[in-house]
């Protein structure tokens, strides 16, 4: 679904991201676990296409809608996302004035309009909202309220599950969601993320310092990320490894 | 006494960042006087889009208690002034939430004297200006509160956000205080989009132009929320800001 090959990226010239290659078919659940400053969540934004991430070498090829080979270098953050990518922030943005429900249903149906899709109505996508904030046990009427203005660190990680639930996405990467998370919580958004995005057609990237949600949300492959560069790679027990022995020993 | 008829000059304060040209062509202003009896409520909505040049100067005066709601979408194509002087009686109170769009080369501004002459009047103004291209969008503001007019409670709110480094915006929010038991806020700030905020909107999927129709369209609401016309003002400032984007 998604094959990133001897991927380059610098941000205000410096070399971040220095010759990172991984493969991620439909169906898996791959987790980046690396020391900070490795260039963790560099690779998220990157792949997002958020903007001073420069792309100095190497390629990113995702599997579109219609199966059909895509260079995500060549489409904009907002195509990327049309496309079926999509990113869980490790510090999602405070938007004031903006409610979350006008947010997502504008968003949503931008996405359906890019794809040749109908827009949802105002009911069918309450209904939808309505579904996908009781997945994640959040109240509707914190969806009324200023997209994550005034939440908590994990209501704002709660929100992005939310929002992933929504917007129903083929890809998603997923940079530190379980960081600020209670131990309820963790639960909570483990068993979302298993919802929303544990199927045959889907895949996900989550990018983690801890292997406790990796208890919730089971990995075919862990990868540890150094450098720049995807230095080891193992089974979910290699996060077992790490954490009992740490960055230093193992990679 | 300045003559009405005689041109202002760059000089006078109230004129400092106008478009003396474009005034020229409409010079002389004249007053509207507006007269709000003792205890009535009523409002006004000014909606200036046009293509020609617009000055308008109101002269409003609320008696003991009265109310009036002044709301204004300054956003014509060449050049759009409103001045609005206010004299408040006792008890009295004045809203203005205006929104001043401008994505050419036309100078936009608004320019209020609110006298607080008696006491427990209330004045509260909201501005917010969205500004592209070549565009001026100016905010002076006077509130006066006179000796004796204790209780008076002000407030100014104005912002402004530039869409390209070629835009300009002028705030000056001013007091002259000569009552002791006052409350007169002011807040001024002159501001980009915030980046990090439209490319999280974007990664959802919004367009850049979506993205930034929805973040300015939320920096504008305050201006005109709880407006009789609310919905018509929201509208029309809407249908501006999609075409500026």
């Amino acid at each position: 679904m998604l094959q990133i090959d001897n991927l380059h990226a610098t941000i205000a010239g410096k070399p971040i991201l220095k010759g990172l290659s991984l493969t991620v078919n439909a169906g898996e659940i791959h987790a980046i676990m690396g020391p900070n400053g490795a260039g963790k969540s560099t690779l998220g934004y990157t792949l997002g296409g958020r903007p001073g991430y420069e792309v100095t070498g190497g390629s990113v090829m995702f599997d579109g809608q219609d199966g059909q080979r895509i260079d995500l270098f060549a489409l904009e953050p907002h195509e990327r996302a049309a496309a079926g990518l999509f990113l869980g922030f490790q510090y999602p943005v405070e938007i004031p004035g903006v409610s979350n429900v006008q947010f997502l249903r504008e968003a949503l149906n931008a996405q359906r309009k890019a794809r040749g899709q109908e827009p949802l109505s105002g009911g069918e996508f309450l209904k939808l909202a309505r579904e996908k904030a009781g997945l994640l046990r959040m109240d509707m009427e914190m969806l009324k309220r200023p997209v994550n203005v005034g939440f908590s660190g994990g209501e704002k990680k709660r929100a992005e599950m939310v929002q992933m639930g929504i917007l129903d996405p083929r890809f998603a990467v997923l940079d530190e969601t379980d960081s600020g998370l209670d131990i309820d919580a963790l639960r909570i958004v483990g068993g979302g993320i298993n919802a929303i995005m544990r199927k045959p057609d889907k895949a996900v990237l989550l990018i983690t310092h801890y292997q406790r949600l990796l208890d919730y949300v089971k990995p075919d492959f862990v990868h540890v990320l150094a450098d720049g560069r995807i230095v080891r790679t193992g089974g979910p027990e290699l996060a077992l490894q790490l954490e009992e022995q740490g960055y230093e020993a193992v990679a | 006494m300045t003559r009405l008829d005689v041109l202002p000059t760059r000089k006078s304060e109230a004129y400092r960042y106008s478009d003396l040209d474009a005034l020229a062509g409409v010079w002389p202003v004249a007053r509207e006087e507006i007269l709000v009896p003792s205890g009535q409520d009523t409002f006004l909505s000014l909606v200036e889009l046009g293509e020609a040049a617009v000055a308008r100067h109101l002269d409003i005066t609320l008696e003991a208690g009265a109310r009036f709601d002044l709301r204004v979408l300054n956003a014509g194509a060449a050049f759009g002034r409103v001045a609005v002087d206010v004299r408040l009686g006792e008890g009295a109170q004045f809203t203005l939430g205006a929104a001043q769009l401008g994505a050419g080369a036309q100078t936009l501004e608004i320019v209020t004297e609110v006298s607080h002459e008696a006491p427990n009047a209330n004045s509260r103004q909201v501005v917010r200006s969205v500004l592209a291209g070549r565009a001026t969008g100016t905010y002076l503001g006077k509130v006066a509160v006179a000796r004796g007019s204790d209780g008076t409670d002000s407030e100014q709110s104005v912002r402004a956000m530039l869409l390209d480094r070629t835009a300009t915006a002028n705030a000056r929010p001013e007091l002259e205080i000569y009552a002791d038991d006052v409350k007169c806020a002011h807040g001024c700030a002159v501001g980009e989009l915030d980046a990090m905020g439209l490319f999280y909107l974007q990664s959802r999927g919004l367009t850049p132009p979506e993205a930034k129709r929805l973040m300015l369209q939320a920096f504008i609401a305050e201006a005109f929320s709880g407006a009789p016309e609310e919905e018509r003002l929201q509208t029309l400032a809407l249908q501006r800001l999609e075409d500026m984007v």
